[in-house]
């Protein structure tokens, strides 16, 4: 099939899919996003989490075809989300493009803070966990520890004994989403 | 530079996060390569035998399908040590789950679907997977991994046990665990002429090169091995793996690019597994809690294909005064998947037995587990008689009940109830020694300030890439946004695996070496670098044989809070908190990151992970996320990590010990002990599930 959908805000299509391919294969291997990761193909440990229609889903289990038409988010469209969030909420000023004479994207809050807090091992559960700690805090700005707990725990980490992600997640809260968006990463540039 | 002489130390923040958090960190099945196609093997579906046909007509119909490779058409390859490389050269089957045959497609999906078509009739041979203490084919290595005596004695064990006024005995059992990294293994290969490019999830790319080499036939020259990000590896990926040389030797037939990707509920066959021990544990005391005669005797099973030996006896000669002792390991060869490192292997699942032992022995004699190892804390390493470079266990034990509140604590069993539940408290050591090895380095001074290190090291999350910088800026005197770091590719100066906790020192010894002449050099040019640049390499070779005149080891302490629910008989451990004399820290936010992510993975092991030989199949019947339970984010609470500034100048500049282990030794040990204080039950049989406690509760 002829499959076309929007991803991170952008219209995409891939021909000669075969509809019962996954959502995750199209992303990583047929649009070039391999951002989502493929760790279990079987739905058990968030690896590959997105959004589809805003529903927070394994990518790995949902068939091609059942994303046509749809809208689809990625690792990769997270910054340009919170943007369009934090825009939306200030009736569509964009005065966060990041710092003065930085050529670096800005990053979304949550991305941000997994770097702060030190949330980011290996980095390979990274994508998924940031896709659903992201949609966390779209829904409940004020998570608790149970609550970050529960949402994230259908993201495995074998990394970081989750700890420094709770932390990330504390933090992006503490800060709020309309404070952060666009901030640009400034870390790692110490000395 | 105000902040120069503090980069070493600091909470730096990973150079390549950024890289992490928006997906663009490249793994190595994310290469994009033109024209690549997709491999899918096919595994064995018998335990032991022959393979009598093979049959691929019908997973050839499909046009998508490329090849299908079997033993009687892959190319030759030479033999190496490490015999479950050598792969689709014969139709011996060795274990089930072994790779036979390999599909090759334009699209991944057609590639598990003609795997799927493969037909294979065997003849199979009567096979042998499970372990027995009395097992028929065990036998006692005269040497293990080559580095150490599979028995060692000293005094008179039998006699002194025999007369000692207090004793205990008991067996304590770990079942086989999967090192699961979160990226499963995986490879993309090209190849040019006879030239070979591979992007490869391994631990050490200069091993995969020279074995890549060594199968093929070509020069190690000709092979280049890419890894600039790896998603774990736990000791799975210390070494090349089936998936590397699949994806090569597709590459080499079908003239484009292979990427192959390991299933996951293939990677208990072919990636190796933490092994299962059973360990008795003998010890004679006086009342006073003074070990006088201590034997740990290790049974264990390894492959009929490798010679892996979970040496999980070794701690036994380093923690404890035991004038009169005995360790030993018994193995057996089954026809089962080749065993492998799994973080910490050896002293994590001997530190379960002899952490478990310990605390047994404190309960007899009435003395508080803390006290009685303190008591029995050794002044030189018992087996070798070797002072030790460092050892501040008696400091991390005092440091960690103080952090705990451990001394609040009520030691009498099974008396404290909230409700339905019991709560209780446990303590064990932790252990695990210095490893450093030879490596190179290369570093470029620019005239414009800028320096450019160079250094085959590998970053599989650890933190490898942010502190060999952090080690680069503090011997350069220059600010760490001025040091530029390359890793992950055999193009740079050989360096060893990021594996046996030995990275980062190994690495970081090259990396400070080469800075330090650099710097000189610098200096003696009148302090400024001539517009050609400048570069140094440096070369550890006889720098790393200092030290062996100590003996050297970091040393933990970890204390657990319990609760188990009367009614489901559920543990969930309430707190974890562990304290740690492990040399220098080099980073505080990385470092605090390796200590919680394996005392977490220790937790795993006590409370979740294990899988079952299931002797009619010969294969791991837990064989993904849904069978083979990991820790998720609900199941770990509060876990602290702490450290104690140690002071050791007979390591290497940094005085830095490994930490990549550590954490996970002893983990499992504190949850039992806390566990048998909560119920008064002792549990030698990880991991502790409803089913082992439910019993108890009736
Ligand atoms: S890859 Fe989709 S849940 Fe694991
Ligand atoms: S950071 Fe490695 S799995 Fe989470």
């Amino acid at each position: 099939m002829r499959l076309t959908f929007r991803v991170n805000g952008r219209q995409q299509q891939a021909d000669d899919v075969w509809e019962g391919e996954s959502l995750l294969y199209v992303l990583r291997e047929r649009l070039g996003l391999p951002g989502s990761k493929n760790a279990c193909e079987q739905g058990e440990c968030g690896s590959c989490t997105v959004r589809l229609d805003g529903l927070l889903v394994c990518s790995c289990l949902v068939a091609a075809g059942q994303a046509q038409g749809r809208d689809v988010v990625t690792v990769e469209g997270l910054a340009s989300q919170a943007k369009k969030r934090a825009d939306g909420r200030s009736g569509g000023a964009d005065g966060r493009t990041g710092k003065a004479g930085t050529d670096l994207q800005p990053l979304s809050p949550i991305q941000q803070a997994f770097i702060d807090a030190g949330a980011v091992q290996c980095g390979f559960c990274t994508p998924g966990m940031l896709v659903a700690a992201d949609e966390l805090l779209e829904r409940n700005a004020s998570p608790t520890d149970a609550d970050i707990r529960e949402a994230l725990s259908g993201n495995l980490c074998r990394c970081t004994g989750y700890q420094t992600i709770l932390a990330a997640v504390r933090l992006a809260a503490a800060r709020g989403t309309a404070d952060t968006a666009g901030t640009a990463d400034t870390a790692g540039t110490g000395g | 530079m105000t902040t120069m002489e503090h980069t070493l130390g600091a909470s730096i923040a990973r150079l390549e996060s950024r890289a992490k958090v928006t997906g663009t960190a490249r793994y190595a099945a994310e290469y994009v390569t033109d024209d690549a196609l997709y491999a899918w093997p096919v595994p064995a579906g018998i335990a032991r035998g022959e393979i009598t046909a093979v049959h691929t007509e019908a997973a050839m119909t499909d046009p998508a399908v490329v090849v299908v490779l079997t033993h009687q058409n892959a190319p030759r390859l030479h033999p190496v040590e490490d015999r479950t490389l050598t792969l689709l050269q014969s139709s011996h089957i060795a274990h089930r789950g072994q790779y036979i045959a390999l599909a090759v497609a334009t699209s991944l999906e057609a590639a598990r679907s003609a795997a799927g078509a493969v037909l294979v009739q065997y003849k199979a041979d009567h096979h042998d997977v499970v372990l027995a203490e009395d097992h028929p084919g065990l036998y006692m290595p005269e040497e293990i991994d080559g580095l150490w005596p599979g028995t060692r004695e000293h005094g008179d064990f039998d006699t002194v046990y025999a007369t000692a006024e207090i004793r205990t005995d008991a067996v304590y059992t770990t079942p086989p665990m999967h090192n699961h990294p979160m990226e499963p293994h995986a490879a993309t290969a090209l190849w040019d002429g006879d030239a070979l490019t591979v992007y490869d999830s391994n631990q050490g790319s200069v091993t995969v090169q020279h074995t890549l080499a060594q199968l093929f036939g070509i020069d190690a020259g000709q092979v280049r091995v890419v890894s600039e990000h790896v998603g774990g590896g736990f000791g799975s990926k210390g070494t090349a793996r089936p998936h590397v040389v699949l994806a090569a030797m597709a590459a080499r037939v079908v003239g484009r690019p292979v990427k192959l990707a390991v299933p996951r509920n293939h990677m208990p066959a072919v990636v190796g597994h933490r092994a299962p021990t059973i360990q008795r544990i003998r010890i004679g005391a006086g009342r006073d809690g003074c070990i006088q005669a201590l034997a740990h005797e290790v049974v264990t099973c390894t492959s009929m294909v490798g010679r892996f030996v979970e040496a999980a006896a070794l701690p036994s000669r380093v923690m404890y005064i035991a004038p009169n002792s005995r360790t030993a390991h018994r193995v057996t060869r089954l026809d089962i998947p080749a065993p492998s490192w799994m973080r910490a292997p050896g002293e994590c699942p001997g530190m379960f037995a002899l952490e478990s032992a310990i605390d047994e022995l404190a309960y007899v004699c009435g003395i508080d587990p803390v006290e009685l190892r303190i008591r029995n804390d050794p002044q030189v390493e018992p087996d070798s008689g070797l002072p030790f470079s460092s050892r501040h266990l008696t400091e991390c034990l005092r440091e960690g009940a103080r952090r705990f509140g451990w001394h609040e604590r009520d030691p009498s069993p099974g008396t404290r109830y909230e409700g339905r539940l019991l709560i209780g408290s446990g303590v064990a050591a932790s252990m695990y020694p210095v490893v450093i090895l030879p490596s190179r380095a290369e570093v470029r001074a620019d005239p414009d300030g800028h320096y450019w290190v160079r250094v085959n090291a590998t970053d599989i999350g650890t933190g490898a890439r942010t502190v060999l910088a952090q080690i680069a800026a503090d011997a350069l005197t220059a600010p760490l946004g001025y040091v530029h770091i390359s890793i992950g590719s055999t193009d740079l100066p050989e360096a060893p695996l990021a594996g046996g906790s030995s990275g980062t020192a190994s690495w970081g010894w090259a990396v400070h070496n080469a800075c330090v002449r650099l710097r000189g050099l610098i200096e003696h040019s009148g302090g400024s670098v001539p517009a050609g640049g400048l570069s140094v390499s440096a070369d550890t070779t006889e720098d790393v044989k200092s030290g062996q005149e100590y003996a050297r080891c970091a040393f933990g302490a970890q204390f657990a809070e319990v609760q188990v629910d009367t009614d489901t008989a559920e543990v969930r451990l309430r707190r974890l908190t562990g304290v740690f004399a492990a040399g220098r820290i080099l980073n505080a936010r990385t470092a605090r990151s390796q200590f919680i992510g394996g005392m977490t993975m220790g937790l795993s092991m006590a409370l979740m992970e294990g899988s079952t030989m299931d002797p009619e199949f010969g294969d791991y019947a837990e064989r993904d996320f849904a069978s083979y339970h990991v820790a998720v984010c609900a199941d770990v609470p509060a876990i602290e990590a702490h450290w104690i500034d140690e002071e050791d100048p007979h390591l290497n500049p940094m005085h830095s010990k490994g930490i990549g282990e550590i954490g996970i030794v002893g983990t499992a040990a504190a949850v039992a002990n806390a566990v048998h204080h909560a119920t008064g039950v002792r549990v030698r049989t990880l991991p502790i599930r409803p089913d082992t406690l439910l019993p108890h509760f009736a």
